[in-house]
């Protein structure tokens, strides 16, 4: 969890209700997502994702990175999420959709 | 504690099903019991028609028992009048129908005054917010002590400039804190203001007596005081309802309409446009009804206890820090954090135990801002609860602290 300076793009997202909030950014070079960080204050579910999300799209170019659907996201954590915790699992995923959409 | 009130839990058919769930989750929806799901479905197999309409048996005993509703729902709130009862979806649909009739019912200026308080529910908070961007209004909020109470002993300064309106919920759902609306609603009469309370929160909690507070309008959910959700009350004194609009239109509420014009009934037929929540209405008078004969300042009593058990088990817990009102002042919640763990993970591992418990901002946003808080865990107790609900939360705890390694 870290702030990026020279980001290309940083997209915030948060689960009003749950209190999950998060910064998500990428630093895109020729077409590469070279860099990908996030901070903010999660849950457990979320913040796991987030981390492991990051490190999965560095390096990736950013077609593959916007193809990532909700499958990724549910085979990177490892674990089945109940229907309560799939926002938490997807919220850095939804703010990577919108910085390489 | 009341012995009596123990042998309550007996009474919900839900903990027949579920002898062990330690539901703390009330003041997000309270369990209903079995008179009130007697009567509804009594109701639906017995005499379902629609009210104040038909000439058949079945119908003239749906409208006896729909006015007998108001009547009793007058009787829990110590209104004057049964009409001065109006009945709504919840306490949402009565906040947004009540700001759309202030809204006509007022000659609005720019920069004019709506006093509220930052520990509003959004139900209550953001009907007032839009009024007051619709109408180039100032919103303004009593501000907070230390302790995260209303600090009214600011009112007479905020009240110089007089507020066209005052709304202040009856207790938060959040800390439980009650607060003294009769204070507030002395002040602002004092200067002609309008005062609203959403008593939601409060509700089948305490005895509530609306001539007592001095409150314009009052409204709560039937859900939170065992009864159905989807039905509620909005209260207004009757001088008030029967000089203003109307926020819906439609069947069953006009005198009289032609090409282009209406005639409104009288309030509150005026204020129940369409068919209402039959079921729902007749459930939520059993409901007060059950409460009443239990005794609403037993329950009180019987909450306090359990809620002083609470905070003393939980506030002194190692790296739990608590957002609640002392139990003397509270309706049953007890709100906290837990060091290092967020409250969606605790909340998650208080559910492996059957303990139900809500993680959030309990959609007072501005409250928790206030607060410097994302969000919180609330366990909210009622009078189905036992000691053993309290001592399951607090393993669930020492767990949560265990499997995140913040012992």
């Amino acid at each position: 969890m870290r702030a990026m300076p020279g980001a290309t793009v940083c997209e915030k997202g948060s689960n009003p209700s749950c209190g999950d909030r998060l910064n998500f950014c990428v630093r895109v070079v020729d077409g590469v997502v070279v860099d990908a960080s996030f901070e903010g204050d999660g849950c457990a579910i979320s913040t796991a994702a987030a981390s492991l999300l990051t490190e999965h799209v560095r390096g990736m170019m950013v077609a593959d990175a916007r193809a990532l659907d909700e499958e990724h996201v549910h085979a990177l954590l490892g674990i089945t999420v109940g229907p309560g915790r799939e926002k938490c699992a997807l919220l850095a995923w939804r703010a990577l959709r919108k910085c390489v959409g | 504690m009341t012995s009596n009130i123990v042998k309550l839990r007996g009474d919900f058919p839900i903990f027949h099903a579920k002898p062990d769930w330690a539901y703390l989750d009330t003041a997000a929806t309270s369990q209903v019991p079995q008179v009130v799901l007697d009567v509804m479905s009594e109701y639906h197999c017995a005499y379902r028609a629609s009210v104040h309409r038909g000439l058949y048996k079945e119908a003239l005993r749906v409208t006896e028992a729909y006015e007998e509703a108001r009547a009793t729902m007058a009787r829990f709130i110590h209104a004057a009048s049964s009409d001065e009862i109006v009945f709504t979806s919840g306490a949402t649909g009565s906040s947004n129908m009540l700001a759309y009739m202030l809204e006509r019912a007022h000659n609005w200026k720019r920069g004019d005054r709506l006093l509220t308080t930052r520990m509003e529910h959004h139900a209550s908070l953001l009907p007032l917010q839009q009024l007051a961007a619709r109408n180039n209004l100032a919103l303004e909020y009593i501000p907070f002590t230390k302790r995260n109470t209303l600090a009214l002993s600011k009112l007479e300064g905020l009240f110089e400039e007089p507020p066209r309106i005052v709304s202040v919920m009856l207790a938060s759902n959040v800390t439980g804190a009650i607060n003294d609306v009769r204070r507030v609603a002395r002040a602002a009469r004092a200067v002609g203001a309008i005062v609203v309370c959403d008593a939601t929160a409060a509700v089948g909690h305490m005895p509530i007596d609306v001539q007592a507070l001095g409150v314009d309008f009052l409204y709560f959910s039937g859900h939170k005081m065992c009864g159905p959700t989807g039905v509620g009350v909005l209260y207004g004194r009757r001088a008030l309802l029967q000089t203003m609009e109307p926020a819906y239109v439609g069947g069953g509420m006009v005198e009289d309409v032609s090409d282009t014009y209406a005639q409104w009934r009288e309030s509150p037929a005026r204020f129940e446009a369409g068919t209402p929540n039959i079921a729902g209405v007749l459930g939520l008078a059993a409901a007060a009804t059950y409460l009443e004969r239990q005794g609403l300042q037993s329950i009180r009593m019987y909450v306090e206890a359990l809620t002083t058990y609470a905070y003393e088990q939980l506030c002194s817990m190692e790296g739990v820090q608590c957002v609640a009102a002392v139990p003397t002042k509270n309706v049953g919640i007890v709100s906290l954090t837990v060091e290092g763990i967020h409250p969606h993970d605790v909340v998650e591992i208080a559910a492996r135990n059957n303990v139900a418990l809500r993680a959030g901002h309990h959609c007072a946003l501005p409250f928790h801002a206030a607060l410097g808080l994302n969000a919180t865990i609330r366990a909210s107790i009622y009078l189905y609860n036992t000691k053993a609900d309290i001592d399951a939360l607090v393993r669930s705890l020492e767990e949560a602290r265990a499997v995140f390694g913040v012992e």
